[in-house]
């Protein structure tokens, strides 16, 4: 969470989202379907999902591009749904930026100013107060397309914000950017977040984006809302399948629940030997058909014990990635395992071919759903 | 590196060449002899001078008919562009299928022959056309007016004929417009005038410019539609050269009239050309 005086601003400045139901059918497909998402004032809230999955048209509603088939967009407990873009009090910072390439940066960051009346004194110095957040004070005279990407980005979001929008959107922001550049770029708009305090809703597929970003993060899929959860608690605990492989990677292993409770179940592994896992997600009874997932952090690779019971395999490669080894094993019902272990404690790499079992590192880190 | 690019050119003016000939043949010959031509002081030959020019430069009549034809082109481009604007807009915010509809009407004129354009709209403007038709039967008007043989119905005419070559450049400099950019000045508080006054039309200017400059020299030398719509009384540079040319046989006087009229043209294409100079630093996004 934030530090305390940071909170408080954003408790200031920062207005509360309600997206309220929100349906949108194209047809005869349902875009978005009933999605409820209730944003805290100056929460910094991720989208996430595949391409379809219906964030981006979230967005266009949120910003009336387009009008919702059902449902309704609360700012600040006031309904917005019949205004016009134009007087929603939204800023956008598009993929591409959308800079208005015939303006110079300083007009560029003026132009929402100018079209509230703001006199020509005042647009100068706000843009130039705006430039300076950004810290490209000393640019305002060049046009858009003699800045670098990362520079245009700054740009865009300082044309954002200066006219202090209640809601800020983000659509795909860094998708343009190279990688090193991303996380400056990612750091440098959680600072400028942090500090304006302003509600955010940053669109993307990419999850590290989300999940580094995000104080909470709206998983999506095929137009549902899947889960709306803080990142660690997405990475940790997801709620569906979908999620579960969609953020992080994951090995998915066929089994039988043999008991469960709240606190926990235990999965007969197809591939052999039993795990304790973590309470089982949707509709099943001790006996029904489950799918385990295990994060390859969450198991540890051992030599083999002769005749147990226990998730045996062979080792198909192992790769020693500097901080870490990684094998893949192919355990007993064909399916190949990913384990991610930290090099510190074992320097040991099996080699190919090598009979191995494998552990979990602590009970009860699976998920368990029912199976498909 | 400049090898590379070198080699390019040498390979570019190679694929070039064949149409380079032809226009040496069938323009710049032409050109030279036309030049030439407007140099003799009788048509029958004789001394080289600049009597001709003299002549045209020193008379009222002719000059009034270079201004009327220089003034003519700047009316229906101001008309064409103030009809084919919208037309281009509507296009570019039309769903697939109506962009094919638009652009199927849009060129459409450019399928027919000008003569069959020109005697369509004959048709619309005489005594007994459609419009007057149409007015006496609705009572608003007791005798017919009178439409064609008139300044207006000639730059009516030529709007129509000449819109796809307004259209098209207007097209093409709308499509490259980012529709985010419509998206980013309306969330910026912007309404859909000041969106267009600020975002659109400057960066459509390109496109303006272009369509101005082939509706201006497509208007001003039309022939047929000028002649035919226009009829008898009004006289513009493209008929007046045919007369002297054709009717009079006072060839050095025609060849004249004829360079004098491509530069005054040249200039204001050169002015065009300014402009789109000055717009040009719009259009690199």
């Amino acid at each position: 969470m934030v530090g305390a005086s940071q909170s408080s601003q954003s408790a200031q400045r920062g207005q509360t989202l309600l997206l309220d139901g929100i349906t949108q059918r194209y047809g005869n497909t349902l875009a978005v379907d009933d999605v409820t998402l209730d944003i805290k004032g100056g929460e910094l809230v991720a989208l996430l999902g595949p391409s379809g999955c219906g964030k981006t048209t979230l967005l266009r509603i949120i910003a009336g591009f387009m009008a919702q088939t059902k449902g309704h967009v609360i700012v600040g407990g006031e309904a917005i749904d019949g205004l016009p873009p134009n007087r929603r009090s939204v800023g956008i910072v598009f993929q591409n930026y959308a800079l208005f390439p015939h303006m110079t940066v300083a007009e560029n960051v003026a132009y929402g100013l100018d079209a509230r009346g703001v006199d020509g004194a005042t647009q100068r110095s706000e843009a130039q107060r705006m430039l300076d957040l950004v810290k490209l004070g000393h640019l305002g005279d060049r046009m858009p397309r003699q800045l670098s990407g990362g520079q245009q980005q700054r740009v865009a979001l300082a044309r954002a914000l200066a006219v202090n929008p209640s809601i800020l959107l983000l659509d795909e922001p860094f998708a343009a950017l190279d990688k090193n550049l991303r996380l400056d770029m990612q750091i440098e708009v959680k600072r400028i977040q942090r500090l304006s305090g302003i509600t955010t809703i940053l669109v993307t597929h990419d999850q590290e984006e989300a999940l580094s970003m995000a104080d909470r993060v709206a998983v999506l899929s095929q137009g549902r809302l899947e889960q709306f959860s803080p990142p660690t608690e997405i990475y940790d605990a997801p709620d569906s399948l979908f999620v579960n492989t969609f953020v992080g990677s994951a090995n998915l292993l066929g089994g039988v629940l043999l008991d469960a409770d709240r606190s926990g179940g235990t999965v007969q592994l197809d591939a052999g030997g039993t795990i304790e896992t973590r309470a089982p997600k949707g509709e099943v009874r001790p006996g029904g058909r489950v799918t385990v997932c295990l994060r390859p952090e969450h198991l540890r690779v051992d030599p083999a014990a002769d005749g147990a019971d226990t998730l045996n395999g062979v080792v198909e490669m192992g790769l020693p990635l500097g901080a870490t080894v990684v094998h893949e094993v192919r355990v007993a019902d064909g399916s190949a395992v990913k384990v991610s272990e930290p090099r510190i404690d074992r320097a040991a790499l099996f080699a190919p071919g090598t009979p191995v079992r494998l552990a979990p590192v602590a009970p009860r880190l699976a998920s368990v759903f029912a199976a498909a | 590196m400049a090898a590379t690019l070198r080699n390019v050119t040498t390979y570019d003016l190679k694929l070039a060449a064949p149409l380079a000939a032809g226009f040496v043949v069938f323009f710049v010959t032409p050109l030279v002899i036309l030049l030439a031509l407007s140099f003799q002081t009788d048509p029958q030959g004789g001394h080289f001078g600049l009597t001709q020019y003299v002549n045209f430069l020193g008379d009222s009549f002719s000059l009034g008919v270079l201004g009327s034809t220089l003034w003519l082109g700047v009316k229906v481009t101001a008309l064409t562009l103030l009809l084919g604007y919208p037309v281009a807009w509507l296009h570019q915010r039309s769903p697939g299928w109506a962009k094919g509809v638009i652009m199927l009407l849009v060129l459409l004129p450019l399928l027919t022959s000008v003569v069959v354009r020109t005697f369509a709209w004959v048709v619309i403007l005489g005594r007994q056309g459609i419009v007057n038709a149409s007015l006496l039967g609705l009572g608003l008007i007791d005798t017919p007016l009178k439409l064609l043989y008139t300044e207006g119905g000639v730059v009516m005419a030529l709007a129509q004929v000449q819109m796809p070559l307004m259209v098209l450049p207007l097209i093409t400099a709308l499509s490259r417009i980012d529709p985010n950019l419509a998206d980013a000045s309306s969330v910026l508080g912007a309404g859909h005038w000041r969106t267009f006054r600020k975002v659109i039309l400057p960066l459509s200017l390109p496109g303006i410019i272009a369509g101005c400059l082939l509706t201006y020299a497509a208007a001003i030398t039309a022939f047929i539609t000028q002649s035919l719509i226009g009829g008898g009384q009004m006289l513009f540079m493209p008929m007046y050269i045919y007369q002297q040319a054709s009717t009079l046989q006072n060839w050095p006087f025609a060849a004249a009239i004829s360079v004098i009229f491509l530069v005054a043209v040249l200039v204001v294409v050169s002015i065009f050309n300014v402009l789109g100079r000055l717009s040009r630093g719009y259009t690199n996004a």
